[in-house]
C-alpha cells in the first residue's frame, strides 16, 4: 500500500501531464502484478469494491478519540478521509505491509456486519498516507485528476523503453475485454501473448482528423475528397455485436449507462462511427442539452423524454461478420448507406455537394443549423486507421466567435509556467460593472505571457492568496467555440473553448464589449 | 507572588514586573528578552536585549549591529530586578531558548518560545526545565499533526529528484533554521551535490557554517550550475525569480504540508512535511513529562491543546497572544 500512497500523492499534486505519465510509467514499471493491475483499475474506474459509508468512519474515529478533539481536527483539515487518516492512533501492532490486493480482497469480499471490524485493523497497521489512500479506495473517491486515456497513455510509454513497444491505439482496442488485475495486459506489454479480447462488442481504435487552413486546402484536387458536416455533439463508436450493446466515447470509454434510450435503437449487427446528439422532431438541440445527459448513472424518464438521444453516422467499421476498415472511404459510404438500422434515431450524415473549394467555402459560411460547427473532409480512398493521420481527414471549423473582454484576475501556473501569471479570468461590461464571464489559459504565445505577467505584477489591486486583482485596465480578445446558458457562473453564460486570441494593449477598457453583446451570440 | 503578577500580556508582549522586561516585544521597550532570532519574536530597536550569543549575532546579521543599544549574552543564571532568569535550549533554531523566570517566592515560569524535540542536526536539542507554569506553543495543536520522520521526507525530495532528473527542484524554506535544516537532511539523506541557495539565505548560511555546521558545497542559486536542488524563501516564488527555472517541481518543507489543502493553496507539487516545531505527540508528551501545575498556551491552534489539557485535568488557559506568526518565513 506505500507504493500505492505515494502514487496517490503524487497524482493529486502534480497538474502537468508529462509529469504524470512520467510518474504512473515508473510506478507500472516498479510494481508487481497484480498491486499494479487493481492500481490501474482504481484509477481507471474499474473496481467494483464496497462502498465504505462516512458515517461507518465517523463511528470508528469516535469510538478512538474525543468527540470535540475530532470535531476541531476535521474543521481544520476539511476532509474526512483525511482527517481520520492522520488522526488514527499510531500503529501498535507490526507485520507485514497491507498491499493494495490486500485491502482490495478486503473491500470486496468482506461481509456488511465484519467490515467495520476488518477496515479498523487494518487502519492499525498503517502509516498515514497508507490510510489515506486506503480510505479513498474504500469511499470511492481517488481525486487525483486523472483519465482512463491519460493511464493507458502511460501503459504505451512504458512498452516503448521495451522491444514489445504497443501504441495506446493497440491497448484501447483490447481494454474493454480485460479485467482487473490485467495481468494478461501487463504481461503482453512486457513482450507475451496478446490477450485475447474476451468481451464482445469490443471498442475499435478511432479515427481522428487535423485541422486544415483554405491556403492548404487549395493544393489539394476537390475530386479527392468528399465533404461533410462537423455536428457539434459527441463523436461516439456504436458496436452491436452478438447480442452485446455499446456505446463508446473517442477515447474508449463505455458511455452506455447514460444512453439506454439509444442502446435500445441499436437493432444491427456492427461497429459504426458517428455524433451522438439530442435531437427533437428532427431538429438537432444545442450542445448544452447533450451535456445534461452525460455522466449521470441513471437518467430519468423526464430526461429521456425531454433530451431524446440520437446517433448520426459518419462511417461504417464493422458489418454483420465483415471488418470494413481496410477498405476506401468511398466503399464504406457505400456499405453504409445500403445498411438498414431500422430506427428512426439512427441516420446518415449527408454529403455536402461540391466541386470546387469556393462551393465548400460557400456552404461552411451559412450552415443549415446552429450545432454545425464546420465541415469534414475527407479522402475518398482512405482506409480506417486509428489515430490521428496528417492527410486523410481535414476539420475545417467555422470561425471562432470573438469578444473583446477586461482582464480581472490572475493565478499563476505551474511546471513551465512556475512563476508566470498565466491563469486568467476575464469579464464585461454590465452596467457600470465588469461581470467575470470566464476564464483563459492560452491563446498567447512565450512572449506574450512575459507581456502579460508583467502588466499582472504592475497592476494587483488584491491579493486573494494565490489570486491577484488587477485594476482594469487591459483589453483582451477571447476566442470561443460557443456559448452555453449556466447557472453555475455569475453572469449566467459559459463560454467553450475560450483562449486568448489577442491582446489588445490599444484599447481602452471602456470600449470592452457588453454583457448584451454576449446575450446576443446565444 | 501569584504568577500572574509575575509574567501577563501587554499589548507590547509578555511582560515581567518584578524583572521590568519583556520577552520577545512586538515593539521597542527598555528591556528584552529574546527566544530566538525569527523575525516576529526579534525586532529591532530595543534599547537593551539579552538572549543567547548566538541569536544575538543572527539579529546584527538581520539588523545590522546597531539593532540595539545594550547587548547581554545569557549565561548560567542572571538576577533582573526581582527575578532570576537562566536560558536553556529549546530546538528550534541555532540559537534558540526557553527562558526560565524565578522569582524570590512564587511559582518557577517557563516561556519556551518555540521549540522542537525531534533531532536537529543544525541547533542543540530541546532541555527539559523543571517549572511551575509552562508556557508553550501550539503551532501544531490538534492530533491531525505527527511529523513524519524527517530523514524520510528528505528521501521523498530525493526520490523525486531522481524521477525528474531534468527538473530543477525549488524548496521553500525560510531563512533561519528551516534552510539549513533542509540541506542538513538532504544531506544525511545522501545528496552530496552541490544545492543552491537563494541570496537571502547566505547570510545566515554562512552564519550556520561558521558556527560549526557542516552544509556541504552551497553555490549562489543566480549561477547554480548543475546544482538540480534549488532553496529559496517561499515569498520568491511568487516573484519573478523563478522565471529563470525551467519547468520546475516547486516543493515547500513546512508542518503545514501535513494538511492537503495547505499545499494545494500555495501551489506546491511537492509537499514535504519538516518542521521545527513540535508535533502534537511531542507537544503533549512535553506537558506529561514537565507537569506543571499549570499551562499556559501563547499561540496557534490553542482550542485542540486547552481540550487535551481539560481531559487530562491540567489547569490550561489561553493567553492569546497576537503578532507571532504560525511558522515564519
Amino acid at each position: 500500500m506505500k507504493a500505492f500512497a505515494r502514487l496517490l500523492e503524487r497524482l493529486a499534486f502534480t497538474a502537468g501531464r508529462n509529469a504524470k505519465l512520467t510518474i504512473l510509467a515508473h510506478y507500472f514499471a516498479a510494481t508487481p502484478d497484480p498491486d499494479r493491475g487493481w492500481a490501474l483499475a482504481a484509477l481507471t474506474g474499474g473496481l467494483d469494491l464496497r462502498q465504505v459509508s462516512p458515517s461507518l468512519l465517523r463511528r470508528l474515529a469516535g469510538e478512538r478519540m474525543d468527540a470535540q478533539l475530532f470535531a476541531l481536527s476535521y474543521d481544520f483539515v476539511g476532509d474526512l478521509a483525511e482527517t481520520i487518516s492522520l488522526i488514527w492512533p499510531e500503529a501498535t501492532t507490526s507485520g507485514p505491509e497491507v498491499t493494495l490486493s490486500d485491502a482490495v480482497a478486503l473491500l470486496r469480499d468482506t461481509g456488511k456486519l465484519a467490515l467495520p471490524a476488518a477496515i479498523a485493523q487494518v487502519l492499525d497497521r498503517m502509516t498515514p498516507p497508507e490510510r489515506l489512500a486506503f480510505l479513498k479506495l474504500a469511499t470511492g473517491n481517488m481525486r487525483v485528476g486523472l483519465s482512463a486515456r491519460l493511464a493507458r497513455v502511460a501503459l504505451a510509454q512504458g512498452s516503448a523503453a521495451q522491444d514489445s513497444a504497443r501504441s495506446v491505439e493497440e491497448i484501447e482496442e483490447i481494454w474493454h475485454g480485460l479485467t482487473p488485475p490485467y495481468t494478461a495486459l501487463f504481461d503482453w506489454l512486457a513482450g507475451g501473448a496478446r490477450p485475447e479480447a474476451a468481451a464482445a462488442a469490443p471498442f475499435r481504435p478511432v479515427m481522428l482528423s487535423t485541422p486544415i487552413t483554405p491556403s492548404e486546402l487549395a493544393a489539394l484536387d476537390p475530386a479527392d475528397y468528399i465533404a461533410e458536416w462537423k455536428w457539434d455533439g459527441i463523436r461516439v463508436q456504436a458496436v452491436s455485436e452478438g447480442g452485446m450493446r455499446r456505446l463508446y466515447s473517442r477515447t474508449g470509454e463505455d458511455i452506455g449507462a447514460a444512453f439506454p434510450d439509444l442502446l435500445d435503437a441499436l437493432n444491427f449487427e456492427g461497429a459504426v462511427d458517428g455524433e451522438l446528439l439530442i435531437r427533437r422532431d428532427g431538429d438537432v438541440a444545442p450542445f448544452a442539452d447533450l451535456q445534461k445527459r452525460l455522466g449521470r448513472k441513471l437518467v430519468s424518464k423526464a430526461m429521456l423524454q425531454s433530451h431524446p438521444a440520437s446517433l448520426r453516422l459518419y462511417d461504417i467499421l464493422t458489418w454483420q461478420g465483415e471488418d470494413l476498415r481496410a477498405l476506401p472511404l468511398q466503399d464504406r459510404r457505400a456499405r453504409l448507406q445500403a445498411a438498414d438500422f431500422d430506427s428512426d434515431r439512427i441516420d446518415l450524415s449527408p454529403l455536402l455537394p461540391f466541386t470546387t473549394w469556393q462551393d465548400l467555402t460557400t456552404l461552411r459560411a451559412a450552415p443549415p443549423a446552429q450545432v454545425i460547427e464546420g465541415v469534414m473532409i475527407k479522402r475518398r480512398t482512405a482506409p480506417y486507421v486509428a489515430g490521428r493521420p496528417r492527410g486523410p481527414w481535414f476539420k475545417w471549423k467555422r470561425d471562432p466567435m470573438v469578444i473583446d473582454a477586461v482582464l480581472l484576475y490572475a493565478q499563476s501556473g505551474h511546471g513551465k509556467r512556475s512563476g508566470f501569471y498565466s491563469d486568467f479570468t476575464f469579464g464585461v461590461w454590465d452596467g457600470p460593472d465588469l461581470v467575470p464571464v470566464g476564464k483563459a489559459y492560452f491563446g498567447f504565445t512565450d512572449e506574450e505571457l512575459k507581456e502579460l505577467d508583467r502588466f499582472v505584477r504592475k497592476n494587483t489591486t488584491q491579493r486573494y492568496g494565490p489570486v491577484r486583482q488587477l485594476a482594469p485596465l487591459l483589453v483582451v480578445e477571447v476566442a470561443f467555440e460557443g456559448l452555453n446558458l449556466s447557472t453555475r457562473h455569475k453572469a449566467g453564460l459559459a463560454m467553450r473553448f475560450p483562449r486568448i486570441s489577442r491582446i489588445r494593449w490599444d484599447k481602452p477598457a471602456a470600449e470592452a464589449d457588453h454583457l448584451d453583446t454576449l446575450r446576443t451570440m446565444l | 507572588m501569584r504568577a500572574e503578577d509575575i509574567l501577563y500580556p501587554t499589548e507590547m508582549g509578555l511582560y515581567c514586573a518584578p524583572g521590568d522586561f519583556y520577552i520577545d516585544p512586538l515593539r521597542p521597550v527598555p528591556r528584552a528578552l529574546v527566544t530566538h532570532g525569527h523575525a516576529d519574536h526579534a525586532r529591532p530597536g530595543n534599547a537593551a536585549v539579552m538572549a543567547t550569543r548566538q541569536t544575538l549575532e543572527i539579529m546584527a546579521i538581520r539588523y545590522g549591529e546597531d539593532f540595539t543599544a545594550s547587548r547581554q549574552i545569557a549565561e548560567g543564571t542572571t538576577r533582573l530586578g526581582g527575578v532570576t532568569v537562566s536560558f536553556h535550549p529549546a530546538g528550534h533554531v541555532l540559537g534558540s531558548a526557553q527562558i526560565l523566570i524565578t522569582p524570590d517566592n512564587g511559582p518557577r515560569i517557563l516561556v519556551s518560545g518555540d521549540y522542537c524535540r525531534a533531532p536537529n542536526p543544525v541547533c542543540l536539542p530541546f532541555e527539559p526545565v523543571a517549572c511551575d507554569i509552562f508556557i508553550t506553543e501550539a503551532t501544531f495543536g490538534l492530533p491531525v499533526f505527527r511529523h513524519p520522520d524527517p530523514i524520510a521526507e528528505a528521501a521523498r525530495l530525493l526520490a523525486s529528484m531522481a524521477e525528474f532528473p531534468d527538473r530543477p527542484h525549488l524548496v521553500g524554506a525560510y531563512a533561519l533554521g528551516k534552510a539549513q535544516r533542509v540541506i542538513a537532511l538532504a544531506r544525511a539523506a545522501g545528496h552530496h551535490a552541490p544545492i543552491a541557495i537563494h541570496g537571502a539565505l547566505k547570510r545566515l548560511c554562512d552564519y550556520h557554517v561558521e558556527q560549526g555546521i557542516d552544509l556541504g558545497p552551497l553555490v549562489s542559486a543566480t549561477d547554480p550550475g548543475d546544482a538540480q536542488l534549488i532553496l529559496a524563501p517561499p515569498s520568491a516564488f511568487a516573484s519573478p525569480w523563478v522565471q529563470r527555472f525551467r519547468d520546475p517541481v516547486i516543493a515547500y518543507a513546512s508542518g503545514w504540508m501535513t494538511v492537503r489543502a495547505r499545499a494545494r493553496q500555495r501551489g506546491v507539487e511537492l509537499p514535504l512535511v519538516i518542521s521545527d516545531h513540535v508535533d502534537w505527540p511531542q507537544l503533549t508528551a512535553t506537558i506529561t513529562e514537565l507537569a506543571p501545575q499549570e499551562v499556559w498556551i501563547t499561540h496557534g491552534t490553542e482550542d485542540g491543546l486547552l481540550r487535551w489539557c481539560e481531559i487530562q485535568g491540567i489547569a490550561a488557559r489561553p493567553l492569546r497572544l497576537v503578532g507571532y506568526e504560525d511558522e515564519p518565513e
